[in-house]
């Protein structure tokens, strides 16, 4: 549980970052939050030369909330939960962010490592494409912007090139009910099945839906189908079904220590018809 | 006396003795970080070792090439069996009567056995160098499944034995058989069940998992070639055995060895054996001259260092119609991996696995245990129980269980009509043991009394009801265990390790100001004996704890002791200080009727004073009485107050508790709410309650890791699946419950004081009382049997095989 040596670099801002990375190519990779890649550098499982912490770049830093809201790359999942501001913007990411791990790791853990490192165990993916969010990501050319919903590709492996620092993530303020259902072996643990689901409703019925799912597939996973079944219902009794019938046709889970995959597609199913009554009750 | 004088009452309270609520002496320390582990040992030139590990679970060695480590800069030598092999260090002796490799001898058994050992002059260019020792390997078929690995034409795994007919504790049966220890009349057992009115029979397996102490495993060994000393610091829960075994094995003259055991952070039974990177540590310290330190990460900790349980228990229990037991029949299929090192006392190889028993009155039994080698870590250590004891308790209470449903009897009724009932102790076990004293009765009237039992069999029902209507998907489980420990090892004349009998020491100096310091055998591992036994002590020489050193585990000023493991350290440690303590009191007796110019016999003790009998203001307190100890001459006495006691028990303790677990069980989701944990505990005499409370909590806590989701697994080629503290189950605050905790008090007979010691009763009895409450949720729909660890997904296919999602 050593890793083997490295050089530490920290910069100050954006352009240190990129200039390090430019130098050193593929041997130099950034470390926010280190929460995923520490323990993944004392495993020896990944081996970087050169690692180029974030911290102390100011621009990556700080959340701005109006009818868009910004958060910076490097806010932590404790800065996400003792924002005030967002929590009444946007309080599916309180509710989310107080599922991830335990609070010692909230501290250091950032929002911008939780969906840039493209771990399907992360929660903040599946919760970024369920609200649409946009992945600002900064390169040697400039600034681009990916869609949540188009990052993933596989495992680990996502829409940003080696030599770009996703740097904030967007997202229109989103109305009407929300949560975000977890089932979890124990505090710190990756979801057995999770959901976040955004419902919004007029006259009892509902006119938008929106639902990923987490750690059920090697990426998050985005059930447009699961959505547009409860559309125009009230999301009870056979709608509700085929939202979740929807769902279980998009996920792909794998058997682990938490169970076979018969086992993690019902406790899907049962966390996605939780999460959905919840923000339909809160719509 | 004058208005100054503190009254008795005041004074009994000054002491801080037995039954004090006395915060820990020990917790300052701790608390702030200034704890002295042995990682915090730094000594000058120290070197650092680290293991090439196997990456297989059985492989034949082809070639180990070290050139590349060897050229790393910083590396000073990569030690193999090779190496080892002309010191006759290649293997060594297990506490079980086997031998274990040091370094892997031509092939390995269990992934994560030691390899080579690497000694370089820091940490990290160490964990560098063993990614470049480079090992050939040559793969084995696999065996993980104990019954497998008996089938005829099974591969054999230990090759160095496999034309061994006897082992150490008899004959074996075949090449990867360890042996098979029996115990009880079979005979009449087998004949009991077989014309009993009801017999229930079930296979009861308790899964293997690990006492993952969060300090691992670790050493310094520093080998003076100028003195010829060598002093090795380490996380030993016996550090005197180690000493002697450091001795036996190296050729070191036992006066030249000196062990320290410094704070350790929770042993639980993995830190008792020898391991590999202790061997390692010593021998490269003496080929360098220099201090080698060796520490195991956690990964090491939870593949390589000793494992506990993994006992596959078949049961039969044969009863009348009303529910007597008539008789109780086990074998057991015991899986010790690839050596047989568990640390059970010589005579036991399955521990004292036949208090299977419990707590009931059962005629005759059958105990037989047949140890068998698989592809898996050596290890069946006690983790937080007395040898093997833990797995006993689980068998028969899930046969109870088992039994009651068979008889369609309240479990709880079940247990009270076969209680040993207290006229009967001391009490002779149908497999030999002498319980020596209980109220069984009283206890379990006080539990199920305090958590209304009848009410929630009530409530049970109605959900049940309302389960069926389709009103809700939980179901409610009332988990109940009555368990007997048996702790406190152990008589000499049965008992001892290596052949070191399992007595235990206390060694006292009073200070001339009447301060003192006692020096005890055992070796606190965060169980709080600075404080305790300080207060047997003030109780016993009428010093206040405050004023008494507790010091343990070094073994140049500590008399010898067999250390701390199986709840052994109060019974038997507790007894000696009790002891030496009246020794004190007995020479201090003289000295005060020399000075109160008095006989001996007119004097009686009065807390912290003797006093002249009818004349209660002529007194001398201990204070008095040791300086005067030191400062003149008592005709008759030699100067000074010491004593030492060396304390052989004439019997085991039998601590007994009950426990009642209630929980909510989503039948969706496989998810389980404890909303309930009662806990009542006998320990004989109480000497903190505060102590007792914060072990019983940390007892019940591993109970609840393991019965919910605490387990080593391995796959099918022998990987270990749970190797890190993400898949091990390690319970944090978040996923511990409430625990409400009560007493009795049925002091045992035998010991000074009457303390029975408690810290293993919680995981003794929790385990099984978290798990019957996860069986008493699906008894109404059949479940007899379902093993550990009951996580989200076993209890999710448990309702799913009964039918209950639709």
């Amino acid at each position: 549980m050593i890793p083997p040596a490295f050089e530490y670099h920290r910069p100050t801002d954006i352009a240190g970052a990129l200039g390090v990375i430019a130098e050193h190519g593929d041997e130099a990779r950034v470390i926010a939050g280190g929460h995923s890649l520490i323990p993944m550098m004392k495993l020896r499982m990944v081996e970087i030369a050169h690692l180029i912490d974030l911290q102390d770049v100011a621009d990556l830093k700080g959340i701005s909330v109006g009818e868009t809201i910004r958060i910076g790359a490097m806010v932590t999942q404790h800065g996400l939960i003792n924002d005030a501001a967002l929590s009444a913007a946007a309080p599916i990411l309180r509710e989310a962010a107080l599922q991830i791990a335990d609070p010692q790791v909230r501290y250091c853990g950032t929002v911008g490592g939780n969906v840039a490192n493209g771990d399907p165990g992360n929660d903040m993916p599946g919760l970024m494409q369920c609200l649409d969010a946009t992945f600002t990501l900064v390169g040697p050319d400039g600034s681009r912007d990916v869609p949540a919903r188009e990052f993933y590709e596989a495992a680990y492996t996502t829409a940003r090139e080696d030599d770009e620092i996703l740097t904030a993530i967007s997202f229109a303020k989103p109305a009407g009910g929300y949560a975000y259902e977890k089932q979890k072996r124990k505090i710190g643990d990756y979801a057995t099945a999770a959901a976040a689901v955004l419902i919004e409703k007029q006259g009892g019925k509902i006119t938008a839906a929106s639902i990923a799912m987490t750690n059920l597939s090697d990426i998050p996973v985005f059930s447009e189908a699961a959505g547009d079944a409860l559309k125009g219902t009230d999301g009870t009794g056979a709608a509700l079904d085929k939202a979740v019938a929807a769902m279980l046709a998009d996920i792909d889970p794998t058997e682990d220590n938490r169970g076979p995959v018969e086992f993690k597609k019902h406790v899907a199913g049962v966390i996605l018809r939780r999460a959905i009554a919840r923000a339909v009750d809160r719509a | 006396m004058n208005d100054m004088t503190p009254n008795r009452e005041e004074r009994v309270a000054n002491l801080k003795g037995l039954g004090c609520k006395r915060k820990r002496v020990e917790d300052a320390r701790f608390t702030q970080g200034k704890g002295n582990y042995v990682d915090d040992i730094k000594l000058p030139g120290m070197l650092f070792g680290d293991f090439v590990r196997s990456p297989y679970a059985h492989a034949r060695i082809k070639s180990i090439n070290a050139e590349a480590a060897l050229a790393l800069p910083g590396v000073i030598a990569v030690l193999t069996a090779k190496d080892l092999e002309p010191l006759g260090l290649h293997w060594m002796p297990t506490l079980a009567g086997d031998k274990q490799m040091v370094l892997a001898d031509g092939k390995v058994l269990f992934q994560g056995q030691e390899v080579a050992f690497v000694v370089a002059s820091d940490r990290y260019v160490a964990a560098d160098a063993i990614e470049l020792v480079e090992v050939e390997y040559d793969d084995l078929p696999v065996i993980t499944d104990p019954f497998k690995a008996l089938e005829d034409g099974a591969t054999v795994l230990r090759e160095d034995i496999a034309d061994k007919k006897e082992g150490a504790h008899g004959p074996r049966r075949h090449h990867n058989h360890i042996f098979l220890w029996e115990e009880g009349n079979k005979a009449a057992t087998e004949a009991v069940i077989s014309s009993a009115d009801v017999v229930a029979e079930e296979m009861v397996y308790y899964h293997r998992t690990h006492p993952c102490p969060l300090e691992t495993c670790g050493c310094v060994a520093s080998m003076d070639k100028i003195n010829g000393k060598l002093t090795l610091y380490g996380t030993f829960q016996a550090p005197h055995v180690v000493r002697t075994v450091a001795s036996l094995l190296s050729g070191i003259d036992e006066h030249n060895i000196r062990v320290v055991s410094p704070d350790i952070g929770g042993g639980f039974g993995n830190k008792v054996g020898v391991y590999p990177g202790y061997v390692c540590s010593i021998v490269a310290s003496i080929v360098t001259g220099k201090p080698v330190k060796w520490i195991e990460d956690r990964m090491d900790n939870l593949m390589a260092t000793a494992f506990a349980r993994d006992y596959w228990m078949q049961g039969k229990i044969a009863a009348t119609k009303e529910g007597k037991i008539t008789g109780l029949w086990c074998h057991v299929t015991a899986d010790h991996g690839a050596f047989d090192a568990c640390a059970d006392p010589t005579k036991y190889p399955a521990g004292f696995f036949h208090i299977c028993t419990g707590s009931y009155d059962i005629p005759v039994a059958y105990v037989g245990v047949d140890g068998v080698y698989t592809n898996k870590a050596p290890g069946g250590v006690a983790y937080r129980c007395s040898f093997r004891v833990t797995e006993a308790a689980y068998f028969i209470e899930r046969m109870i269980e088992i039994l009651a449903q068979k008889l369609d009897m309240d479990a709880a009724e079940l247990r009270r009509i076969n209680f040993i009932r207290k006229e009967q102790f001391p009490y002779h076990s149908a497999l030999g043991w002498e319980y020596d004293s209980g109220d069984y009765h009283t206890a379990w009237d006080k539990a199920l009394e305090a958590v209304d039992y009848k009410g929630l069999r009530k409530e049970q029902a109605e959900r049940l009801e309302a389960f069926k209507r389709g009103e809700t998907r939980k179901l409610m489980g009332i988990g109940l265990t009555f368990f007997t420990e048996i702790v406190g090892a152990g008589p000499v004349k049965n008992c001892d390790i290596l052949g070191m009998g399992m007595f235990d020491s206390c060694e006292i100096r009073i200070h001339p100001t009447g301060s003192a310091i006692a020096r005890l055998g055992t070796i606190s591992q965060g169980q709080g004996h600075a404080t305790t036994f300080a207060q047997i002590l003030a109780s016993e020489i009428g010093i206040s704890a405050d004023k008494i050193t507790v010091e343990e585990g070094d073994t140049d000023t500590a008399p010898y002791g067999l250390g701390t493991y199986g709840s052994r350290s109060t019974p038997v440690a507790g007894a000696a200080t009790a002891l030496a303590g009246r020794k004190i009191r007995a020479k201090a007796q003289m000295i005060a009727a020399y000075l109160l110019e008095v006989h001996d016999n007119d004097l009686e003790w009065d807390v912290d004073r003797f006093v002249v009998k009818g004349a209660p203001e002529r007194f001398k307190t201990m204070a008095e009485i040791a300086y005067a100890s030191y400062n003149q001459a008592i005709p008759g006495l030699e100067p000074g107050l010491e004593a030492v006691s060396y304390y052989d028990p004439p019997n085991m303790t039998y601590p007994f508790g009950a426990y009642i677990c209630v929980m909510d069980i989503d039948v969706d989701t496989g998810v389980a709410d404890i909303r309930q944990f009662y806990a009542l505990d006998d320990c004989g005499t109480r000497i903190n309650p505060m102590v007792i409370e914060g072990q019983v909590h940390g007892g019940l806590t591993e109970a609840l890791a393991i019965a919910m989701g605490q387990e080593i697994a391995y796959d099918e080629m022998g990987n270990v699946k749970t190797g890190t503290l993400m898949d091990f189950f390690l319970p944090t605050a978040w996923e511990t419950p409430n625990y409400v905790t009560d007493h009795t008090e049925t002091p045992s007979p035998h010991h000074p004081i009457g303390a029975k010691g408690v810290g293993e009763s919680p995981n003794v009895g929790g385990v099984p009382a978290f798990s019957n409450a996860v069986h008493d949720a699906f008894r109404a729909f059949g479940l007899k049997q379902s093993h550990m660890p009951h996580d989200h997904w076993r209890i999710w296919k448990t309702a799913n095989k009964l039918g209950l999602h639709g």
